[in-house]
């Protein structure tokens, strides 16, 4: 069973958040994330970019509220330096299980087909922790994506 | 305050609060089952990690639980390892209904603000704890009490017992709860994570310094690649490994903070402490038990009030603890009212005389609570009395309830009628006393108040009585028939308990206790105290024939196989305990000195007063053969009767030295026999531990009485 958990735009988390060469034209990008029944509590997930070599460019946004839990985020952890201040504003709350995670995004064209990689952390209390889970390329085209432990499928369109 | 601030609360949160503790318990059984069969971690944690890895191909990260429990993952597996072997076996997944508790434990499904609701309760908790043990202490009669064994019965003594055994876990899992709470709302302050450092030697295969005990490891995550670190956290902080030096490369280490989080953590859940955590779980499951019996002692306060305040000719306030003295009062206003009157019934804490215009007097029925504090209904019309600017003009009398086996029998109601008296109050009737609800007693009590209001009232008070059984006689023994004196001991059948009765110890009963008997063709029991216990199997009472006696006559003519009705009543005041003993008794005092002797761990020396020995010397086989075995350590008998008349009064003076001796060591004195036997052992006890008094030893509970 799915249910639609969030709706929202991100763009303005987005132009503060991410350095970008020449931020003129921006796109909406509709980003759907599908948890699997991995039989635990809510996630927690952080959605955030790098570029080809791995340099932290910004994050998209952050499910679960509570920093102190960040720790188990650790790919964004240690891309991002973990400080809280990056995620201010784009954080709602963790993710059951079964449900599904849609966000709207204005994203800069030129994070398109540029080598940038979208990277998603998902970690559940008692459960493992399930760092970069999803690591798949920004393109104008659009992405579907099967994840690993605690995402079964992630997706976005432009 | 104390008491209404402990009601009301337990009242208004006692459902929630049991939710809270009943899910806390459920919870509590999960690290006994992760702890089962779980290895030492007798080894370095080095040695635990190459067993691991050697083992299982492909491990990425090792989890080292606070109970010891050593979690393995590779790409796609959980594995549980064996720490002596390396050997990982798959785990279960946890149940569903682990989150489920966790999150209605927590936060009662309503995420922040449920936390903050369960914290709340959890500060609830703290405050039911401590008014809970002053309210305990002033009902046991002070803080040192506070652990004896508790006074009166029915659903008060239940909760007060009840809560004493739970308290401290209730406290514990309370306080760190609310740390945990603080906690998890950042207000503490935890230590940050540790940085990826910025630089790594980009080399691999180094050896990694963990020669620490592996119970201290919590978690090592491998390397990804040649960029990454290991990723370390034991119970001395977090920090990064580098993968080609072994080199710390980033290190934090727990604040105080942490370091006492982790304690609340393996305190309140049990994590690192099985056994802990099942006595928590254990404690919170009277929770409700707890909610419901204070409910319930609430709910016997509410009584019908007969005519308004405004009419009432005639002013009854009742001062109860438990709710019997509440009957006593309704006898009193149904037979003020069968004789045409207008008697208004209230609790003693509606104390308002300005309110009573019609009165023409007021009775006051009260009990005392404790050691000689104001029971539950009375609230604080002491001071009240105190305060008055002037004494009513209608004229008072004040009735205690009370048992006399207890150090301040009627204290209150001496207290309420001595501060009335200070005021210069009229007195109706002076101050009198029923001891142990005896139906005789507020009967005589009527008869002087209908001689004082110049008109006949009889007041007939049937206390409500509880459940009855049929006992069987099984046995009797037979004495004094030559001495016109005929006395028997009754063994019946102990009725059938149920296993849940004997589980929760219904229906159990010990030496010393009152058998309820029921004689034919009356509803008024008799009570005769008891010289078995549940143990022995069997219901005995030591019984003597009296003239014209109803029940004495009807026991002494049963034989095997006849039935009687009987309930035990219980009356702890009477317990053996487990000090030695000094065991004084005279006539059929002797039976519940018996059965306490047959049950007793503790040494005991028995004084024992009858008139001659072949003819009430009552269990002298038993005696002579618990002599024998060393149980009764003196036995000193002493015969009214004969050239040489001798009562046990004597008996004791002859032993003054070895009995100061006994006291002085701790022993606890208990007296069983006629009233009159009991005053004259109470004088002579004064005399020989002069200058120890017994009011001193009755608070000390080294001193009990059951005299009739």
């Amino acid at each position: 069973m799915t249910t639609l958990s969030q709706v929202l735009t991100a763009s303005t988390a987005l132009a503060g958040a991410l350095v970008l060469p020449g931020l003129a034209e921006a796109r909406q990008v509709t980003l759907t994330t599908e948890l699997a029944n991995y039989g635990g509590d809510g996630a927690y997930l952080a959605f955030y970019v790098t570029d080809a070599s791995g340099k932290y460019m910004g994050s998209l946004w952050m499910s679960g509220g509570r920093s102190k839990y960040y720790r188990h985020l650790s790919g964004w952890e240690q891309a991002s330096g973990g400080d809280p201040a990056e995620v201010a504003g784009i954080t709602g709350a963790s993710v059951g299980q079964g449900q599904t995670l849609t966000l709207t995004l204005d994203l800069a064209d030129s994070l398109f087909d540029a080598g940038y990689v979208l990277h998603v952390d998902a970690a559940v209390e008692h459960m493992r922790d399930s760092p970069d889970e999803i690591a798949v390329p920004l393109t104008a085209a659009g992405v579907s994506a099967k994840g690993g432990t605690y995402i079964a499928k992630l997706s976005y369109k432009s | 305050m104390t008491r209404p601030l402990h009601r009301f609360t337990g009242l208004i949160l006692g459902l929630f609060l049991t939710v809270v503790a009943l899910s806390g318990a459920a919870l509590s059984v999960l690290p006994a089952l992760e702890s089962w069969g779980a290895g030492g971690l007798d080894m370095t944690a080095a040695e635990l990690v190459s067993r691991v890895t050697a083992a299982n191909p492909g491990v990425e990260e090792i989890l080292v639980s606070a109970a010891g429990r050593v979690t393995a993952y590779t790409a796609d597996a959980t594995l549980v390892v064996d720490p002596v072997t390396g050997a990982g076996s798959p785990v279960p997944a946890p149940g569903a209904w682990v989150t489920w508790a966790e999150n209605l434990h927590r936060s009662l499904f309503l995420g922040d603000a449920g936390r903050i609701a369960v914290a709340v309760l959890a500060a609830a908790m703290l405050g039911l704890s401590a008014t809970g043990l002053r309210l305990l202490a002033r009902r046991a009669g002070g803080w040192r009490a506070v652990l004896a064994p508790q006074k009166g019965r029915g659903w008060a003594r239940t909760h007060a017992e009840v809560a004493r055994a739970a308290a401290l876990a209730l406290v514990l899992s309370s306080l760190t709860g609310l740390w945990m709470t603080a906690s998890t709302f950042d207000l503490l302050p935890a230590a940050e994570s540790p940085d990826f450092p910025a630089q790594v030697s980009g080399l691999t295969g180094a050896a990694l310094p963990l020669d620490f005990p592996a119970s201290q490891l919590r978690d090592l995550t491998f390397p990804r690649d040649a960029q990454d670190a290991f990723a370390l956290t034991t119970t001395e902080g977090s920090g990064y490994i580098d993968q080609g030096t072994g080199a710390t490369l980033a290190w934090v280490a727990p604040t105080w903070a942490d370091r006492v989080s982790a304690w609340a953590q393996l305190l309140h859940t049990g994590q690192g402490a099985a056994v802990l955590g099942l006595v928590l779980g254990l404690a919170a499951l009277t929770t409700p038990f707890l909610a419901v019996s204070g409910a319930l002692m609430r709910s016997l306060g509410r009584r019908q009030s007969f005519a308004s305040a405004q009419a009432a000719d005639t002013v009854i306030l009742v001062g109860s603890e438990g709710g019997s003295t509440w009957g006593f009062a309704q006898t009193l206003a149904r037979a003020l009212r069968a004789k045409g009157g207008q008697p208004h019934l209230a609790p003693l804490s509606d104390f308002a005389p300005e309110t009573w215009p019609q009165a023409k007097r007021l009775l006051v029925l009260t009990a005392t609570y404790g050691d000689g504090e104001a029971p539950a209904s009375a609230g604080d019309v002491l001071s009240r009395i105190k305060t008055l600017p002037k004494a009513p003009a209608i004229p008072l009398a004040v009735l205690g309830f009370g048992d006399r086996s207890f150090p301040r029998f009627c204290a209150f109601a001496e207290e309420l009628a001595a501060a009335a008296h200070a005021k210069g109050w009229p007195r109706l009737m002076p101050l009198a006393s029923v001891d142990r609800q005896s139906a005789q007693d507020f009967a005589r009590w009527g008869r002087d108040l209908g001689a004082a209001l110049g008109m006949e009232l009889s007041l007939d008070h049937e206390a409500p009585l509880p459940a009855t059984d049929r006992l069987a006689l099984i046995s009797r023994r037979d004495y004094g028939a030559d001495l016109q004196m005929p006395a028997a001991i009754l063994r019946f059948a102990a009725p059938k308990r149920g296993l849940w009765a004997r589980l929760t110890g219904q229906g159990a009963f010990q030496p010393g206790d009152l058998l309820g008997i029921l004689p034919e063709g009356s509803t008024v029991p008799r009570f005769y105290s008891l010289a078995s216990g549940s143990r022995d199997g069997f219901v005995e009472i030591c019984i003597r024939r009296h003239e014209g006696g109803l029940c004495s006559g009807q026991l002494h003519a049963m034989k095997p196989g006849d039935q009687v009705r009987a309930f035990v009543r219980p009356n702890p005041a009477f317990h053996a305990g487990d000090r030695p003993l000094i065991l004084i008794g005279a006539g059929t005092g002797i039976g519940p000195l018996a059965g306490i002797i047959r049950g007793a761990r503790q040494p005991a020396r028995l004084f024992f007063g009858m008139r001659h020995a072949a003819s009430d010397y009552y269990y002298a086989e038993d005696l002579a053969e618990w002599q024998a075995q060393g149980r009764l350590t003196g036995l000193h008998l002493a015969f009214s009767r004969g050239n040489r008349p001798h009562y046990v009064q004597d008996a004791l003076r002859l032993e003054a030295e070895a009995l100061r001796e006994a006291v002085a060591r701790g022993a606890r004195i208990m007296v069983c026999g006629g009233r009159e036997m009991g005053a004259g052992v109470r004088a002579t006890l004064s005399d020989i531990l002069s200058p120890l008094t017994l009011d001193r030893l009755a608070k000390e509970g080294r001193y009990a009485e059951d005299t009739y």
